[in-house]
C-alpha cells in the first residue's frame, strides 16, 4: 500500500510534465534556427543549430587565429556582458561561430574560452561542419572570404536573435563603448526572454 | 532479330534528344585564372581546379520537380529566412507554372533555395571564381576577355532593359566548354556570394571600414574595362541569401569524380 502510495506520488509528480506539449510549437518562419546545421561545441560536443532555440543570444561568426578584429569581437561582445545586470546576464547567451572550421577544433575554441576567461555558461563557441557555413553565415547577414594565407576578411556585425531565433537587432559597432542602442535592445531581450523557450 | 530492331528503334530518339540527366554537366579543365577582381592575396592570379558545371542554368520545369519531391521549399512552405516572400512569385502556384515557362530559367529563387536544389543533385553552387572562369570564355578562346568585341557583345545584353520575358535556355551558342546562358540571359547565384564584399559599405574609407572588414581591405578591381563581371559582383555583392530577384537564377557545379 505504501509502495502503491509513492508510485502514485511519482506519478503526481510528473503530471505537470506530461501536460507539456510532446513537441516544442513551431517554429516561427523568420527563425534563424530553420536552417538544419551541424556544429560542435568547444566541448567537443555534436550541436544542432536550433538547439540553442530558448534563450536570447547575442551571436557573431570570428575565427581563433585572427589577431586584430577577433579579440576585438570578443572583447565587444564581453562589453555588452559586463553592463547587463546579473539577472540579465542569466537569461542571455553569446554564441561565437568560427568561419575556420578546419583549424578552430573543439580544443582551439576551449583555449579561447580559458584565455578569456568566458563563462561555459553563457558561451557558447561553435566550429560548424564545412558544409553548413556559408548558410549560417547567411543567415546572419555576415560576410567573408578566406585569404591564401589562411587570414579571413569579413564583416562583424553583432546580431540579438530572440529565444525562437527571430534577429531583434545587429550593429557593426564594435569596441568597448558599443552601440547603445543595440545594448538597450539586448536588455529588452533579457527582459521579454523567460516567457518563451525554457 | 524483327524484335530486336524494334527495341533499338524505340531507343534511338532519345540518342538525339536533350542530354539524359547525366549530360546535364560539362567538365571544365582546370587553369591559371587572373580574376577582374584584385584579390590581394592572390596579385598573380589563382589556379582553378577542374571542376564539372551545368551547360545550362536550372529551368522552371527543372526546379517544379524538385519542389514535388521537397515540399519544404515549395512556395507557402519555405521559412521566410530561407527565402523571401517573392521567392517564386512569377509561378500561378506552389506546383504550377501558371504564365512562366518550363524552358525559361528559373528566377525569384533565394540563395539557400538555389544551394538546397544542388544539394538534392548531389552537386553544389559553383564559386564565384569557377563562374567567372568558365564566363571569360566565347565560342573558341577560354578566356576572350581582352576582345573589345567579346566585351561589347556581352555589354549589349546588359544594356538591355530587364522588363521583357526571359529567353528559353539552350537558345545560346555554346562556349568553349560546351556551356550556355553565362552571359545574356539571367544573373547566377555562386556558393560564395557572400565572399564579395564589394558593396557600398567598402566604399566608405577609414576607420569605421577597416573595423566593419577584418584583415586586408576587401575586394577591388584590377579591371576597369570588364564592366560586366563588375556588374555580376556588385549585384551580388548586394543580396543577402534569402533575397531573390526576378533576373537572378543558377546552375549547379561537381568536383570530378
Amino acid at each position: 500500500m505504501k509502495r502503491l502510495l509513492r508510485i502514485l506520488a511519482a506519478v503526481l509528480a510528473l503530471a505537470p510534465l506530461s501536460a507539456r506539449p510532446a513537441t516544442p510549437p513551431a517554429l516561427p518562419g523568420d527563425s534563424v534556427y530553420q536552417l538544419p546545421a551541424a556544429l560542435t561545441d568547444a566541448s567537443g560536443k555534436p550541436v544542432e543549430w536550433r538547439e540553442l532555440r530558448g534563450t536570447p543570444r547575442v551571436a557573431t561568426m570570428f575565427y581563433t587565429s585572427c589577431k586584430y578584429i577577433c579579440p576585438l569581437v570578443v572583447d565587444s561582445l564581453r562589453a555588452i556582458e559586463r553592463k547587463l545586470s546579473a539577472a540579465e546576464r542569466a537569461r542571455i547567451g553569446f554564441v561565437l561561430i568560427s568561419m575556420d572550421p578546419a583549424r578552430d577544433t573543439p580544443e582551439a575554441l576551449a583555449r579561447i574560452i580559458a584565455e578569456r576567461k568566458l563563462d561555459p555558461a553563457r558561451w557558447t563557441l561553435l566550429q560548424p561542419d564545412p558544409a553548413d557555413l556559408r548558410g549560417l553565415a547567411g543567415l546572419l547577414g555576415i560576410r567573408y572570404r578566406s585569404l591564401a594565407d589562411g587570414e579571413f576578411n569579413h564583416s562583424t556585425s553583432l546580431v540579438l536573435l530572440d529565444a525562437e531565433g527571430r534577429v531583434l537587432a545587429r550593429t557593426d559597432q564594435l569596441g568597448a563603448d558599443g552601440d547603445a542602442a543595440f545594448l538597450a535592445a539586448v536588455r529588452a531581450a533579457a527582459a521579454s526572454g523567460t516567457g518563451s523557450g525554457r | 532479330m524483327a524484335r530486336r530492331a524494334a527495341v533499338l528503334l524505340a531507343l534511338l530518339p532519345l540518342c538525339g534528344q536533350a542530354a539524359p540527366p547525366g549530360d546535364r554537366y560539362v567538365t571544365v579543365p582546370g587553369g591559371a585564372f587572373r580574376s577582374a577582381l584584385r584579390y590581394e592575396d592572390a596579385a598573380d592570379g589563382t589556379t582553378v581546379a577542374p571542376y564539372r558545371l551545368m551547360r545550362r542554368p536550372v529551368t522552371n520545369a527543372e526546379f517544379l520537380a524538385f519542389v514535388r519531391a521537397h515540399p519544404e521549399w515549395q512556395r507557402g512552405r519555405a521559412a521566410v529566412v530561407l527565402a523571401e516572400p517573392r521567392y517564386l512569385s512569377q509561378w500561378s502556384g506552389p506546383l504550377s507554372l501558371g504564365d512562366a515557362r518550363p524552358d525559361q530559367p528559373v528566377t525569384w529563387v533565394s540563395w539557400f533555395a538555389a544551394a538546397a536544389y544542388c544539394a538534392a543533385q548531389s552537386a553544389r553552387l559553383p564559386t564565384w571564381t569557377e563562374w567567372e572562369y568558365a564566363a571569360a570564355a566565347d565560342e573558341t578562346r577560354r578566356d576572350a576577355r581582352e576582345d573589345p568585341a567579346w566585351r561589347e557583345r556581352i555589354l549589349s545584353w546588359y544594356a538591355q532593359p530587364s522588363t521583357g520575358a526571359l529567353r528559353a535556355v539552350g537558345g545560346q551558342p555554346p562556349n568553349v566548354y560546351g556551356v550556355q546562358g553565362l552571359h545574356g540571359l539571367v544573373w547566377e547565384w555562386v556558393d560564395d556570394a557572400s565572399a564579395l564584399l564589394v558593396s557600398a559599405d567598402n566604399r566608405e574609407q577609414g576607420a569605421a571600414d577597416k573595423l566593419r572588414f577584418c584583415g586586408a581591405a576587401a575586394l577591388s578591381t584590377d579591371d576597369r574595362e570588364n564592366y560586366a563581371t563588375l556588374m555580376r559582383v556588385a549585384l551580388l555583392s548586394s543580396v543577402q541569401a534569402a533575397d531573390a530577384t526576378g533576373n537572378l537564377g543558377f546552375r549547379c557545379a561537381k568536383d570530378l569524380p
